[in-house]
């Protein structure tokens, strides 16, 4: 039965050439532009770590002078590296890091290869293991080494592959800041989207291709890219790096066994920030956050406005193709009420018109949708060649696929059902009396 | 629904003479008026499709428009710059400078750079318009953080940023070469002094309204007070669209450290010189590396990359959406004249012109398109409401709205025009036939 309203649906499309085509066009149009601006948006506000998200937390504390507070407001984005420290030595959750980013030149000590400038992490020893590293050679470090200021680094497999031709870089020796480090890692392609462990270097930036303990870094001032706030005296005469400097500048995250276990490290970071303030280095009522990281990419608004407003656009513009797809084909189908007419007086029931209007709503629906996939790529196309930072990950994966299908033919059923309701109330007396 | 084949209509709107002109027409057109509500009352849900088709274009098209304008007025903000004869060099070390080394390695390279034939001035700054760096300071009118309180973008140069960038003086004078100090001294003091420096129009204008800011103190380093000297017409922060949110002020301190160098040459010979100049530079020590060399104009284009791919994309829905739209009347229309053939046939029959049929369609699409039009202004002003909470945008201006009125009206007369004159053009005869 379906195969012969298909049919009748495809004769029909033939028969009036004009009309189909701007119905499938029009449809293309809207469901072309959707899926671009969907699968952007779906790409930028995927899950960075899936399944280990929920287990992920962000800290941050509110050490800041009462200079300009508003109760309510967000505590300090990052922690001071007072702050940070204390509570790495507590080791109250199961896996903890802290942790900055910078850019070093990176040389091997026979110098034929010029200083790469490497994007770069400091950090400690829990990392790793925390975030699922991939090791394609040897391992981190240990915290005997963030203690002992070790010079060690872990670098990426790019990074390898420019200063080592690829091979197994394992205690070989590299250059930092002129002094020597001992590579005892070497990471396979690894990278995050976004970057959520760290969003001040740029949200959807590539992972880093140096890794050095904390205690190192600072030994051999590295510097400090991303963000930075400081308040009061500030750096104090000192470098914003000192440990005592009222400076926050420091990624914060631990791992937790369950996520049931927060409401105990939060009750924890209430415990020390109250402690601190007794002691008088913080201001500020008791103002602290844990969020997983979910949570986290959502409270700093990682997915840019612009990305939702385009969605939005597209489906108003999607909205538009429906109407008109509503228009057209009523029109179509009130043209044909002599035909319906015949049908219906040779037996065919209002269910039969009914299902035979839909089947070929649906066609047209299913015409558009390859039609919509072709322009959706067309769209990435454009997209990926656009200049924001974001560009290249925009890619159409199984999921928006079928997603694409789905909504062109939910779209054009749903366009479909008004015209093949009236199709099916056209009374056969009143049409062939007027034949 | 199906009826229309047996209306009858036309005799009613048949000139009746006496009245000529304006008059005439508009009689004409009222007497359409009845039928024309008469048939649209049989078609409720074709003609609602059509009005509802209008409305959401309506409603989108103005607010896409005024997203572009926006997007548009990013683009011309002007940055006050010699933007055409400037590029922006981006110098660094692979071993560590000592931060008391860095005032003289920056002076000698600036001896190098305008040395160079071709250079009409260089300068070394901590940071340039449409780079990827800001610094900012708090500033006021009474020591230690009292009293009123802006925060201006705060760049560090020597005597020769003014005339690298071209900027305009507009009161007071420029830094003398012996005012400019060594960065990394002054700000390993407990208090950092500084004694001169120039602001904008714009942090003059807020901080000393109505006289003149030369010879005034601000305080931005605690107790110690600069001397403003000088006022510049145009300087804007790094990041021109935070210029607008943040009132736009910016001053100038005379102090060297590290920065980006800035060099400002013939805008012909700026792609040779920045060859040049790189060259200058790695020469000079091995283990330096330009690690980015830019004309500005580049930057600015790359700066604003993202906004002018959003006013395209905007645009291009624009387009797409009045072509369905107008894809959407055509089909309609087209059906309609259809469907009313035998009508027109009597009418034409009964003496009606084919302008009269024309202007028969077209009337019938003005009071479509003037629904849709009403129901799409109020959508527009919701639709605003509803943007500017969600994602901080200005207020619709009320000009989009007859704009957008009129140019939806026009694009229902076009789309109408073709069904209609077909529906014009058709034999008495024929129609009657059919």
């Amino acid at each position: 039965m379906l195969l012969h309203y298909l049919e009748l649906a495809a004769r029909s499309a033939r028969a009036s050439k004009g009309l189909s085509a701007l119905m499938i066009l029009a449809l293309a149009l809207g469901i072309g532009a959707c899926m671009t601006t969907l699968t952007v948006y779906h790409v930028l506000s995927g899950d960075p770590i899936p399944g280990k998200s929920a287990h992920l937390f962000n800290v941050q504390l509110d050490a800041a002078d009462k200079v300009g507070f508003k109760a309510g407001e967000e505590p300090n984005f990052d922690l001071t590296r007072f702050d940070a420290t204390a509570l790495v030595r507590d080791r109250k959750a199961k896996r903890q890091a802290m942790m900055s980013g910078s850019n070093v030149a990176v040389g091997v000590p026979d110098g034929h290869i010029k200083p790469i400038f490497s994007m770069t992490r400091f950090t400690t020893s829990d990392f790793f293991a925390m975030f699922d590293a991939p090791w394609l050679h040897g391992g981190g470090w240990t915290p005997a080494d963030d203690e002992g200021e070790a010079r060690v680094a872990v670098i990426s497999s790019a990074l390898n592959e420019k200063l080592f031709g690829g091979a197994d870089s394992v205690g070989r020796e590299i250059f930092v800041r002129g002094q020597t480090l001992r590579v005892i890692g070497v990471l396979k392609p690894w990278k995050f989207q976004p970057h959520f462990y760290d969003l001040t270097t740029g949200s959807f930036n590539e992972s880093e291709d140096l890794f050095i303990p904390f205690s190192t870094a600072m030994l051999l001032k590295v510097g400090h890219w991303g963000n930075m706030d400081c308040w009061g005296k500030g750096a104090n005469g000192g470098t914003p790096f000192d440990l005592n400097a009222s400076c926050s500048w420091i990624q914060y995250w631990i791992e937790l066994d369950k996520p049931a276990d927060a409401s105990a490290y939060l009750d924890y970071l209430k415990h020390y920030s109250d402690a601190q303030r007794t002691a008088g280095r913080f201001e500020r009522p008791t103002n602290v956050r844990l969020r997983n990281v979910m949570e986290w990419l959502d409270s700093q608004k990682v997915l840019p406005a612009d990305v939702r407003l385009q969605t939005w656009l597209a489906f108003g513009f999607l909205l538009v193709c429906v109407v008109n797809m509503v228009g057209l084909l009523l029109a179509k189908t009130l043209r044909r009420a002599g035909e319906i007419g015949v049908r219906r007086a040779l037996g065919a029931t209002r269910r039969a018109i009914f299902t035979q209007f839909v089947v070929e709503a649906g066609l047209l629906g299913v015409v558009g949708a390859l039609l919509g996939l072709v322009l959706a790529n067309g769209g990435l196309w454009l997209v990926r060649h656009s200049p924001s930072d974001y560009a290249r990950l925009a890619e159409l994966d199984a999921a928006m696929l079928a997603l694409t299908l789905g909504l062109a033919l939910i779209a054009s059923l749903f366009a479909g059902l008004l015209p093949a309701w009236r199709a099916a109330l056209v009374t056969p007396a009143v049409q062939l009396k007027v034949q | 629904m199906m009826s229309s084949s047996t209306l009858t209509l036309g005799s009613s709107s048949a000139r009746r003479g006496g009245l000529g002109g304006l008059f005439g027409a508009l009689h004409v057109m009222l007497l359409d008026l009845t039928p024309i509500l008469s048939t649209l009352r049989r078609h409720k849900i074709a003609a609602g499709l059509i009005v509802l088709e209008v409305a959401l274009s309506c409603t989108i098209v103005t607010n896409a428009l005024h997203l572009i304008q926006t997007r548009v007025d990013y683009l011309n903000t002007s940055n006050g710059l010699a933007e055409s004869e400037l590029a922006v060099l981006e110098v660094r070390g692979s071993k560590p400078i000592p931060p008391e080394r860095v005032y003289g390695i920056v002076g000698e390279d600036l001896v190098r750079l305008r040395a160079l034939p071709g250079v009409k001035a260089a300068t070394s700054v901590n940071q340039v318009v449409y780079g990827n760096n800001s610094n900012n300071s708090g500033v006021t009118l009474e020591p230690d953080s009292k009293g009123v309180r802006i925060v201006a973008s705060q760049y560090l140069s020597d005597d020769q940023l003014l005339p690298v960038l071209g900027l305009k003086l507009i009161e007071g004078r420029n830094f003398t070469p012996d005012e400019v100090l060594d960065s990394n001294k002054v700000f390993s003091e407990a208090e950092p002094r500084v004694g001169q420096v120039i602001i904008n129009k714009r942090m003059a204008e807020k901080l000393f309204p109505g006289r003149s800011a030369l010879g005034r103190a601000i305080y931005v380093w605690g107790s110690a007070p600069s001397t403003v000297i000088g006022v510049v017409e145009t300087l804007t922060h790094p990041y021109l669209h935070r210029a607008r949110s943040d009132g736009g002020y910016s001053m100038i301190f005379p102090l060297r450290g590290s920065g980006s160098f800035v060099v400002r040459t013939d805008a012909a010979q700026l792609d040779k010189q920045i060859k040049a100049t790189t060259a200058a530079i790695e020469s000079a020590d091995a283990n330096r590396v330009v690690t980015r060399a830019r004309t500005l104009a580049e930057m600015r284009a790359a700066f604003y990359a993202q906004d002018r791919a959003m006013a395209w994309l905007m645009a291009g829905v624009c387009i797409a959406l009045l072509l369905v739209t107008a894809m959407g009347i055509v089909g309609l229309a087209s059906f309609w004249v259809q469907q009313r053939t035998r009508m027109i046939g009597t009418r034409r029959a009964l003496g009606a012109t084919e302008g009269q049929i024309l202007r028969y369609f077209q009337l019938e699409n003005l009071l479509l398109t003037t629904t849709g039009v009403a129901i799409g202004l109020a959508g527009a002003m919701g639709l605003s409401q509803l943007l500017m909470q969600s994602y901080e945008l200005p207020r619709l201006p009320w000009i989009y709205l007859p704009a957008g009125a009129v140019s939806l009206w026009l694009l229902g007369q076009i789309a109408v025009w073709v069904p209609a004159r077909r529906a014009a053009r058709m034999a008495p005869v024929a129609a009657l036939r059919s």
